[in-house]
């Protein structure tokens, strides 16, 4: 082997080591907001709001093309408006709201797609916004993952009482005086939040399953909202590790890497041989 | 007769001709009535009557589109909500249920549990518990935030005859043994608590209120006929509903006669039969 050849190797794998290490950094950094948020989401019932918003994405770029402003600035924008026009869709009640996230899901993503292709002057690479990029990601990307995620946990811990309370029954919450209507927005704020800064990594139509999968395969090993918003995040963690690793391995996209090792610690933890939550009372 | 301190007179809450609006709808008009400390007001009316939206307007969960609400300066709720469906993936058991809204301590919540006699369900989920038990761990969670105002929206529902009657007999001896006003609502029309000291009929506004038999609730009575703990909690209280209200406002009467308001005198332009006999709304089947 020729002295050549082997700086070559070298090179690469040091260049390797980096990319690779950074998109660790961000993945771990996002899975850990993902977590609790996604457990939010989870006892909300709010999946498909959720990818409602992630949708909506898009268009946000979109827009962020249009107007130059950053796009993760304008993904936030974009995500926030489309949840409000959902709340005031739903105040006037004419359709359910299965229908309305339908379409303005479907509606957003679509606007984003057809305007992307009337900015001839933009290349955009499209791919990297529906399936994200997370290989990419450069420093200035960590400390937005890193700084943004900090900013939704700590507000999250701010408001988790009121939060709760809310999930668990709205009119209870405002007769105690934890107005629903505030954590509602706030919980709202912090999801556009959190799609803005995933977008890069795992794309407008993974972003939900970053949040649900690994909240929906904690609840198995959680007793208490807490542990299951801690465990949560830990698995998200493990799920991008596991995605990482995967594809870097098999050769296979990264986003969707990530998104099938949430998915098969979820399977793990159906299986008969976990342990079971426990729900048996002791005898009286 | 009441064995509690009312020495404080002063309504912690009042609702001065309430009325809510949504769609175009006046989902109840003309609502008014006070709740004092130590009192137990309960409603009561078919559904749709509005029951759950005044009591959600007196708490201040709705604001009303006409009239208003008077709640005493810093007043304290604990409310006890009326369908609590807590989606399976949330893992909160009873003793983290009874922190919701505020920190409590390991000895208060078993105290409050201990009262109302679940003591050894704290570590359950709540999802496993039987209509009785969460309903008295609703009712635990509420009393561990020492209320000045408890407000119950159908505390009885989901819960057997036998466990209706003794949730009844813990909310009376919760309000003999705190002095809170109780704002109840009932999803029986014809059974309601005999330690109710105002019983408000609502069907989109207030159609009678009073005393329920008076006779019944005292102790006298209890004695001569109470031999069983349902007599002594439970009143009969009948009544029938012969007018229908109409989607613009106007009252359509059971002789087939349209009239603007329900109430043009004093109230009385329909019969209300106390005395019983079977009548078209039973709202027993849930």
């Amino acid at each position: 082997m020729s002295m050549t050849m082997m700086a070559t190797t070298m090179r690469s794998t040091t260049m390797l080591d980096d990319f690779f290490s950074r998109a660790l950094i961000a993945g771990i950094g996002l899975a850990l907001t993902t977590g609790p948020l996604g457990c939010l989401i989870v006892w909300r019932r709010m999946a498909y709001f959720g990818d409602t918003m992630a949708h909506s994405a898009l268009l946000g770029v979109a827009l962020g093309f249009l107007f130059e402003i950053n796009l993760t600035v304008g993904v936030f924008i974009v995500a926030v408006l489309a949840s409000l026009s959902l709340l005031a869709l739903q105040k006037r009640g004419s359709l359910s709201t299965d229908s309305l996230l339908g379409i303005l899901s479907h509606a957003t993503l679509a606007l984003g797609l057809v305007t992307i292709a009337f900015m001839s002057w933009v290349r955009i690479d499209l791919m990297g916004f529906l399936f994200g990029d997370i290989l990419s990601v450069s420093r200035l990307d960590i400390a937005l993952i890193w700084g943004g995620g900090a900013l939704v946990l700590a507000v999250l811990a701010l408001y988790w009482r009121a939060l709760l309370a809310a999930t668990v029954n709205e009119e209870l919450a405002e007769a105690e005086g934890l107005s629903p209507d505030r954590s509602r927005l706030v919980f709202m704020l912090m999801m556009a939040l959190v799609i803005a800064i995933a977008m890069k990594l795992v794309g407008v139509l993974l972003i939900t399953a970053l949040m649900i999968i690994p909240a929906a395969t904690a609840r198995r090993f959680a007793a208490t909202p807490e542990q299951m918003a801690v465990i949560g995040a830990l698995l998200g963690a493990v799920a991008v590790i596991g995605g990482l690793f995967g594809s870097l391995e098999f050769d296979t996209p990264s986003g969707p890497s990530i998104v099938v090792a949430a998915l098969v610690l979820f399977l793990f933890s159906l299986l008969p041989l976990a342990r079971s939550r426990q729900t048996e009372r002791p005898l009286s | 007769m009441k064995n509690t301190p009312k020495s404080d007179r002063t309504p912690l809450v009042s609702l001065h001709g309430i009325g809510v609006q949504r769609a175009g709808r006046w989902l109840v008009r003309n609502v008014e009535f006070d709740v004092a400390r130590g009192e137990i007001v309960t409603l009561i009316g078919p559904n749709g009557s509005g029951k759950s939206t005044t009591a959600r307007t007196a708490v201040g969960a709705i604001r009303p589109d006409e009239g208003s609400v008077t709640r005493k300066p810093s007043l304290k709720i604990g409310y006890v909500p009326q369908k609590l469906s807590i989606d399976w993936t949330l893992p909160l058991s009873v003793n983290r249920l009874m922190t919701l809204t505020e920190r409590r301590s390991t000895a208060e919540i078993e105290a409050a549990l201990t009262s109302v006699g679940i003591p050894h369900l704290g570590k359950s989920d709540v999802q496993a518990l039987s209509g009785g038990e969460f309903q008295r761990a609703l009712l635990a969670r509420a009393m561990l935030r020492k209320p000045d105002l408890l407000v119950l929206d159908e505390p009885v529902q989901g819960v057997d005859l036998a466990g209706e009657v003794a949730l009844y007999d813990l909310i009376g001896r919760i309000r003999d043994e705190t002095g809170c006003g109780i704002l109840l609502i009932s999803h029986d029309l014809h059974v309601v608590m005999a330690a109710t000291d105002t019983v408000i009929c609502l069907n989109g506004h207030v159609c009678c209120r009073g005393t329920p038999q008076s006779v019944a609730a005292s102790p006298e009575y209890q004695h001569l006929f109470g031999g069983t703990r349902a007599a002594r909690t439970l009143a009969v209280y009948r009544h029938d509903h012969d007018h229908t209200h109409l989607p613009d406002g106007r009252v359509q009467h059971s002789d087939g006669s349209i009239t603007a308001h329900c109430h043009p005198e004093d109230g009385h332009h329909h019969e209300h039969d106390h005395d019983g006999h079977d009548h078209a709304e039973h709202h027993h089947a849930r």
